[in-house]
């Protein structure tokens, strides 16, 4: 069975002694019937696809609909010029979230987490922490397992669709699983990754989702970027020993009702928000 | 949900709904035909009609109906792909009234000849529902192989099907009939937990009152 609250896996992490991303994989041991070998094996396949998927970003793909592409290439190029404000690793978390979701809509084949128009939050910000930290690739699968759990959650207390809860489901959502990922790789405890989450989330409250034309593209591909950032952000507080005044289970429950609150216009429908607006109307 | 529904599926952009859902449409479709594809008319309704050029719907469902998977990276050259193998495709639009508004009208033909109409929804994520198969309503989402038996609505046929799986130790996960009108044409549907032997379909074609067999597979290719 899935966990429905954080308090009960940091509960089932403490009384077993045994690390979170255990007790999530030891969950999906139990639910799929798999060993832990299989399990951890898969979740490495998903590791592999988004480097891959990385790897592979072509500057000159376009969508279909014209509006994305090569944006990508402009942010590698601003990475490497020294002049920038922000430092490398940030620098490189922004080019690889914007090339993720410009590959997602350029029909590349990319990994959905928790969605494929959120593809982008999660690996932006693990790729570059395994690149630039030179960290052991088993810690990075042990962090998925972090935020798939963390995703579980999210699914089971509230919603991980656009078309449910709005773009706080999806970027918002990527944004919390990735922030609690990279406070475990940053060595925070069980607290501190939950704070991260918690924060990360609630940066993200009441986002709609009013994608121009019906398409995962505008505003999605540059949201995957502030997803990510956010992410950072969040964890970093977390590791400052910043704590979220509302716990996370909270939280996660108040993304799902302000996703109920959120009118049916504003949730992947295209009837309103950035949709409609005069510039978006040319694509429609 | 489990946690390779959360990260994951591996699949081809943009759209778990339009494109990875209409690349399992197309692929489910395929299978139900059981033959290879000769021809195939693809009409769109709804969402699918309104945003899926954007979403490269088109591509997804020819590459499902070619046998790719929604994470094949040939997806998006479908259509050349079809071309090449002198398959006729052609596009249009339907209106499919009750149905999801993510759905698609298929009418297959088979180089055998074999002719097969389906209705396909994504109803969210990458799930489908297969909502129609030669104008009677179904319901299934090719995640478990499934039997689907055309037949006369005379008394018996059931039992047939039932006796046939209880013989080859097949278990049902679920089951649902249909008929156009009583004495009419009539559809059982079954779920099943494992798959059926070849000889056992062959066997259930066999039957008086029985006219069409179709059988999805979750074997691969």
């Amino acid at each position: 069975m899935a966990f429905s609250k954080i308090s009960e896996i940091i509960e089932a992490s403490q009384t077993r002694n045994i690390q979170l991303w255990k007790v999530i994989l030891d969950d999906d041991i139990q639910e799929r019937k798999v060993t832990e070998k299989e399990s951890f094996s898969r979740m490495e396949k998903m590791l592999d696809a988004m480097l891959e998927a990385d790897k592979k970003y072509n500057p000159d793909l376009r969508s279909q609909s014209g509006l994305s592409g090569g944006d990508g290439a402009k942010l590698e190029v601003f990475r490497k010029n020294e002049n920038r404000l922000i430092g490398t690793f940030l620098a490189m978390v922004m080019e690889k979230a914007v090339k993720m979701a410009e590959s997602n809509a350029c029909m590349g084949r990319i990994v959905a987490a928790p969605t494929a128009g959120s593809c982008g939050v999660i690996p932006a910000v693990l790729l570059t922490y395994l690149e630039e930290k030179k960290v052991e690739k088993n810690r990075v699968v042990e962090a998925l397992f972090i935020a798939a759990g963390i995703g579980q959650v999210i699914a089971e207390t509230a919603s991980i669709s656009g078309a449910e809860g709005g773009c706080q489901a999806e970027i918002g959502s990527a944004s919390s699983m990735a922030a609690a990922a990279l406070t475990y790789l940053e060595n925070g405890n069980n607290e501190q990754i939950a704070n991260a989450a918690a924060l990360a989330m609630k940066n993200m409250l009441g986002l709609t989702c009013d994608p121009v034309a019906g398409l995962v593209e505008v505003p999605c591909i540059k949201r995957n970027v502030s997803g990510a950032v956010n992410a950072i952000v969040s964890s970093q507080m977390a590791m400052a020993g910043i704590k979220s005044a509302i716990p996370v289970d909270e939280v996660f429950e108040t993304m799902g009702r302000i996703g109920k609150l959120i009118p049916a216009c504003l949730k992947e429908t295209s009837l309103e928000g950035l949709a409609k607006a005069p510039s978006a109307l040319v694509f429609s | 949900m489990n946690i390779f529904e959360i990260i994951g599926p591996v699949m081809v952009g943009p759209s778990s709904s339009h494109t990875a859902g209409a690349v399992k449409i197309g692929y489910a479709s395929r299978k139900l035909l059981g033959e290879e594809l000769k021809a195939a008319e693809i009409l769109l309704h709804g969402s699918f009609l309104a945003t899926g050029k954007g979403h490269g719907t088109n591509f997804a469902l020819v590459a499902g109906l070619l046998g790719m998977k929604e994470d094949n990276p040939l997806i998006p050259e479908s259509l050349q792909l079809a071309k090449e193998l002198g398959i006729e495709i052609k596009f249009g639009s339907a209106v499919l009234k009750d149905y999801h508004p993510n759905s698609v009208l298929l009418n297959l033909t088979g180089t055998n000849g074999r002719k097969l109409q389906v209705i396909g929804e994504s109803v969210g994520g990458s799930i489908i529902n297969i909502a129609s198969i030669d104008g009677l309503r179904t319901n299934f989402s090719g995640e478990n192989p499934t039997l689907i038996v055309h037949n006369k609505d005379q008394p018996g046929h059931v039992s047939e099907v039932t006796s046939m799986l209880a013989h080859k130790s097949v278990n049902i996960a679920a089951m649902q009939l249909y008929r156009a009108k009583r004495g009419g044409d009539a559809v059982m549907v079954l779920e099943l937990d494992s798959e059926i032997p070849e000889e056992a379909l062959h066997w259930l074609t066999k039957l008086e009152g029985v006219e069409k067999v179709t059988y999805y597979s979750c074997t691969e290719d």
